[in-house]
């Protein structure tokens, strides 16, 4: 059942189109945004209000990045794995993060709070090497810093909300 | 001179790079040029202007962005409602001017669709950004917020009867959005797969109506163009292609960055003057002009000017004119495979050859630069690059993808070689 919130905001995007099912990214958006993820009932409950078939829909948010079919964890790090941050040494960025957390792509800690992703070039390629953490961007990206921005997240409240 | 015509795209920006509220841009003479267009032009009058500044498309393929108004059918029997759409999908590897520009000065990018929607007699407007965006999406946000309260958007803007609507699309995420017909798939809430061209999206775009896709840099350009007239924006350039351009480089170099410099500045001078040349203990290897889909140069291309037609003569194309520099450090192989790699995940899978050539493209790179390549791999990765060449496939992407690996084959062969024969990276 979607949440009276989650309806809400997703009729709130309706009036921007001129179709129901245009909203689909929208609307999968949003219940990740409130649920962290997007479930087998979450489909069928998005579906159901956009007038889509739950095949439909679940081929729509299969084919993007940051929608998620599975659960991730609190925090979701996107590390770019892109050509300018290759040259400055993400692969370094990597091997400290999976060290520091235990996990490598696709994975995530075991006590649920950091889910570890690839993302094609963050658009910051001069201050390479960048990732974003929740949304919020970091670049120029050492060992040390990791450190003390995985402290910032550490413990802390939300979810990766795809704003 | 003034900044606002020596820099017209950046002229209002900030140092500290906050966003200009609606009342500081107006104040350095914001949507005046927008006032002049919908109050003193007709539409076939600002497509004239534009076509004649000779702007071409800042999104990689360099149409003259006048012409491509100019085929949306007009008049009283057209179809409506007609849509106008700004391509902030920005994933081009190594790519990272429409960023700055959105976050820096939204309201030029929204006046110049206002401009531009005019000029095609649009209903409504979208832009259509990149998920991972999320400053420039809270910024965009409000500057159409803020410009929708001054009456710069709705009904009847400065009195002329007009109307347009503007909404922010933030998409979900694929390489392959930027394509501007899967762009319009994504914008319908679909998968976003090319679609046929023709017929192109000014005839047959959104909903299969009339469209028109721009880039983020190319709208930024329309206020100046109509605020200052074509011959100006013209002289701006050091070269045919009208006006100035955001240059970018990336890499080991002392300051890497972004600049807006005359259209056709030469390439070493952006590398040495503006970048501040290579960084202490690192030597220039190579370097692809405009993103991850643009052929490798070397030093001797140097005075080569980063306008359309030059690069190409070249040999490599200006596509986004965002460098990405290479060093003694960085092997040849391992970058192509990084960015083959990019490419076979972002295949959106609609046409086999793309769907199946890149991951076997990256299969035999991974293997070349593990040190367990054969030589006959070289001349499959050459198949490659003409099976996955433009006619092959359904859109852009496969022969914008194997463009790196065709040049390199060539420029770096004795490196591949190595590799093959010495069975290591050499770099490693
Ligand atoms: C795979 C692929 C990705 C693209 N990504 C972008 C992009 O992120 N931004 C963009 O403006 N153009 C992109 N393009 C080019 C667009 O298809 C289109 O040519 C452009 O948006 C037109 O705008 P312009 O005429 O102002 O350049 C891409 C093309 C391809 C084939
Ligand atoms: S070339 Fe690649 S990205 Fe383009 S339509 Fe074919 S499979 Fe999709
Ligand atoms: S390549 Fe990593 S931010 Fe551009």
């Amino acid at each position: 059942m979607l949440s009276e919130e989650e309806r809400q905001e997703i009729e709130r995007t309706l009036q921007h189109y001129d179709r129901k099912s245009a909203v689909s990214i929208d609307a999968l958006k949003i219940v990740q945004k409130h649920r962290g993820w997007v479930s087998d009932e979450g489909i069928r409950d998005v579906a159901e209000i956009l007038g889509m078939t739950v095949d439909e829909l679940d081929a729509v948010a299969t084919f993007y990045n940051l929608i998620f079919r599975k659960p991730v964890g609190r925090h979701v790090i996107l590390l770019c794995n892109s050509i300018s941050c290759w040259v400055m040494g993400y692969e370094k960025i990597l091997e400290h993060l999976s060290a520091r957390l235990g996990i490598t792509w696709g994975e995530t800690t075991a006590d649920g709070m950091f889910t570890l992703l690839p993302v094609p070039c963050l658009g910051a390629c001069d201050l390479a090497p960048a990732m974003m953490v929740d949304g919020e961007l970091y670049g120029d990206l050492t060992p040390e810093r990791i450190d003390g921005i995985l402290g910032r997240y550490r413990g802390g409240e939300g979810v990766w909300n795809v704003p | 001179m003034e900044r606002s015509l020596t820099y017209p795209l950046t002229w209002a920006m900030r140092p500290d790079r906050e966003p200009l509220t609606l009342k500081e841009y107006e104040g350095k003479g914001g949507y005046e040029a927008a006032r002049k267009a919908l109050t003193k032009m007709t539409p076939q009058e600002i497509q004239k202007t534009v076509a004649e500044a000779n702007l071409r498309g800042r999104g990689g393929a360099g149409f003259n962005t006048g012409q491509k108004w100019s085929f949306v059918p007009m008049g009283d029997d057209a179809p409506r409602p007609r849509y106008l759409v700004t391509n902030a999908d920005e994933m081009e590897p190594g790519t990272f001017k429409d960023r700055m520009l959105i976050e820096g000065n939204p309201h030029q990018l929204i006046e110049g669709m206002l401009i531009a929607a005019f000029a095609i007699r649009a209903d409504y407007s979208y832009v259509f950004l990149r998920a991972e965006y999320t400053t420039a999406e809270r910024r965009v946000a409000r500057a159409i917020a803020e410009a929708y309260e001054a009456g710069y958007l709705g009904e009847n803007i400065f009195g002329s009867g007009y109307r347009l609507e503007m909404y922010l699309h933030s998409s979900a995420g694929r390489y392959i959005c930027g394509e501007e017909t899967a762009l319009l798939n994504a914008l319908e809430g679909k998968r976003a797969i090319p679609r046929a061209k023709p017929p192109y999206p000014q005839v047959s775009g959104l909903w299969g109506k009339p469209t028109v896709v721009n880039n983020v840099e190319t709208f930024f350009n329309i206020p100046p163009i109509i605020g200052n007239g074509a011959g100006w924006y013209k002289g701006l350039s050091l070269s045919e292609d009208g006006g100035t351009k955001i240059y970018g480089v990336s890499g080991r170099v002392k300051r890497p960055g972004l600049w807006e410099l005359p259209m056709g500045t030469p390439m070493g001078e952006i590398i040495e003057e503006h970048a501040g040349g290579m960084r202490e203990g690192y030597t220039f290897h190579s370097v692809i002009p405009g993103g991850a889909s643009t052929e490798f140069l070397l030093k001797r291309h140097f005075d080569v000017k980063m306008d359309f037609d030059s690069l190409m003569k070249a040999g490599s194309r200006l596509g986004t004119g965002t460098m990405i520099i290479f060093d003694q450090t960085t092997c040849p192989v391992g970058a192509v495979l990084n960015l083959q790699q990019f490419f076979a995940r972002e295949s959106c899978g609609w046409c086999t050859p793309c769907r199946e050539g890149l991951p076997w493209v990256v299969h035999l790179l991974q293997a070349i630069e593990n040190g367990e390549g054969r030589p006959e791999d070289l001349e499959t990765l050459e198949m490659h690059t003409r099976f996955l060449g433009p006619g092959k496939t359904y859109c852009a992407l496969a022969p914008g993808a194997v463009e790196p690996l065709q040049s390199a084959l060539g420029l770096f062969r004795g490196d591949f070689l190595r590799h093959i024969h010495e069975k290591r990276c050499p770099w490693k």
